[in-house]
């Protein structure tokens, strides 16, 4: 079973839906006893940095997730989820994250912000997420901030303005900065490459 | 790079497709999910749902119907038509829809605009604007389909629009709707000079050259269409394959 956490940010039925497609077994909870069970954990989130922060510390489960993590077991953070894994988030002020991966979230370094559409995805490092991947792929991003790291845990990116990290993974905390289940027959095939990091 | 969007627009009446679609060798599909399958498949990179009997007749927005388009399609969508307020709002995106296009009622009440960028983010709100031409490079945003004037002009408050949240502007060009003669290059130009969130343009498209003009001459991010999509005189495929010809990032 993979935990999907709700802490009341953004819609998660899409997400869910688009995991069960590809045969994983979902709950979705807020309860620390019930997530506790789970082989894996998936952080989802639309909206600010500040109001996804303060809404995991409000059901407590900023310490949860870092216990959680120092079992080896798989945490997903998607698109604001991902941001919360970091150190530091600077929208609108700065916040502490939950600080399981090195760096900071910033602003996109350009105009045309929402960067908002389908963006090829480079691979920059093999992993099992991006197996089966081709050069030409694209993902579908909605978000104006981007994590700005030392690009160690980047397996794969987008450019927009600045080099957006698109999936980000150090051992067993992964990032996605697009949204998957919104990303066509790539994002299907990107489940099924999570699906086999979750067995 | 980011690529420039084909967007489909269906015209949903209690659940089915208004303008059907005759594929060769498949009969008319009625199903909207079933076709918004289908341009998902054939590489659409947004649909849009627009619901002509919520504005009109004053219905919800069939709950049930934007679930299953969430279930069943893997790219975002918008849904459209009768959004009124906040619990309108909420309500659709609870159901799975990723945006939420408003019109009328925004040129009722722009605080609606900010109020639902606030509570569910600027990404997931567009605003809808049908432009009139009125005067040399003057635009006059009408509401109600199309058939009532308001006196606002319309680069005016598409810049307001944004202001207040709007994440995605949909210009409708109501001279040339339906008349296949190209979008309106003059009005898109303008409006992307004044503003820097994603623009869609609407109305007008009669040939694949039209799609051109739109992205290349007015830069627009992504490009709406329906009946060219529908009576089958363009596949979104061959549409894609032109463009990225012609130099336009497209998605493959």
């Amino acid at each position: 079973m993979i935990g999907i956490i709700d802490y009341g940010v953004g819609n998660i039925g899409s997400l869910t839906w688009a995991l069960k497609k590809q045969g994983l077994s979902v709950i979705v909870s807020n309860d620390i006893e019930v997530l506790k069970q789970c082989k894996g954990l998936i952080l989802p989130g639309v909206g600010a940095f500040r109001d996804g922060i303060g809404n995991i510390e409000k059901y407590n489960l900023k310490d949860f997730i870092i216990a959680f993590a120092e079992t080896g077991k798989p945490i997903v953070g998607i698109c604001l989820g991902m941001q919360l894994l970091y150190e530091i988030g600077r929208e609108n002020g700065e916040y502490q994250g939950i600080g399981l991966l090195k760096g900071s979230i910033e602003k996109i370094d350009g105009e045309r912000l929402p960067h908002m559409g389908w963006n090829e995805l480079v691979v920059k490092r093999e992993d099992p997420l991006v197996a089966g991947l081709k050069a030409s792929d694209h993902v579908y991003y909605v978000h104006s901030y981007f994590a700005l790291s030392s690009g160690e845990e980047v397996v794969a990116y987008s450019d927009y303005y600045n080099q957006i990290p698109g999936i980000v993974r150090s051992d067993n905390i992964i990032g996605f900065q697009f949204h998957p289940e919104k990303s066509g027959a790539v994002g299907e095939q990107l489940i099924r490459n999570l699906k086999e990091v979750f067995q | 790079m980011l690529k420039k969007r084909i967007i489909p627009c269906l015209d949903v009446r209690n659940g089915q497709v208004v303008k059907g679609v005759q594929f060769e060798g498949i009969k008319e599909i009625a199903s909207p999910v079933a076709l918004g399958k289908k341009y998902s498949e054939e590489g659409a990179d947004e649909l849009v749902f627009y619901d002509i009997t919520a504005s009109k007749e004053d219905r919800q927005i069939f709950e049930d119907f934007v679930k299953e388009v969430a279930r069943e399609i893997n790219i975002p969508f918008c849904v459209g038509g009768g959004i009124k307020s906040i619990e309108d709002f909420s309500t659709v995106l609870k159901c799975g829809a990723d945006k939420v296009s408003i019109n009328s009622a925004a040129v009722k009440n722009p605080e609606l605009i900010k109020e639902a960028s606030e509570k569910f983010g600027a990404q997931c709100v567009v605003l809808s604007v049908d432009c009139k031409k009125v005067g040399e490079s003057k635009w006059e945003v009408f509401v109600r389909g199309g058939s009532e004037g308001t006196g606002l002009d319309v680069l005016e408050w598409i810049e307001k629009g944004v202001e207040l949240g709007a994440g995605e502007i949909v210009v409708n060009s109501i001279d040339s709707d339906g008349m296949k003669h190209g979008y309106d290059l003059e009005l898109l130009s303008a409006i992307r000079s004044r503003v820097s969130v994603p623009i869609i343009a609407s109305g007008g498209a009669g040939c694949l050259e039209d799609f051109y003009d739109a992205a290349a001459v007015s830069d627009v991010d992504g490009i709406l269409a329906a009946s060219v999509f529908h009576y089958g005189e363009i596949s979104i495929k061959e549409l894609k394959s032109y463009l990225v010809e012609r130099g336009i990032p497209m998605r493959l």
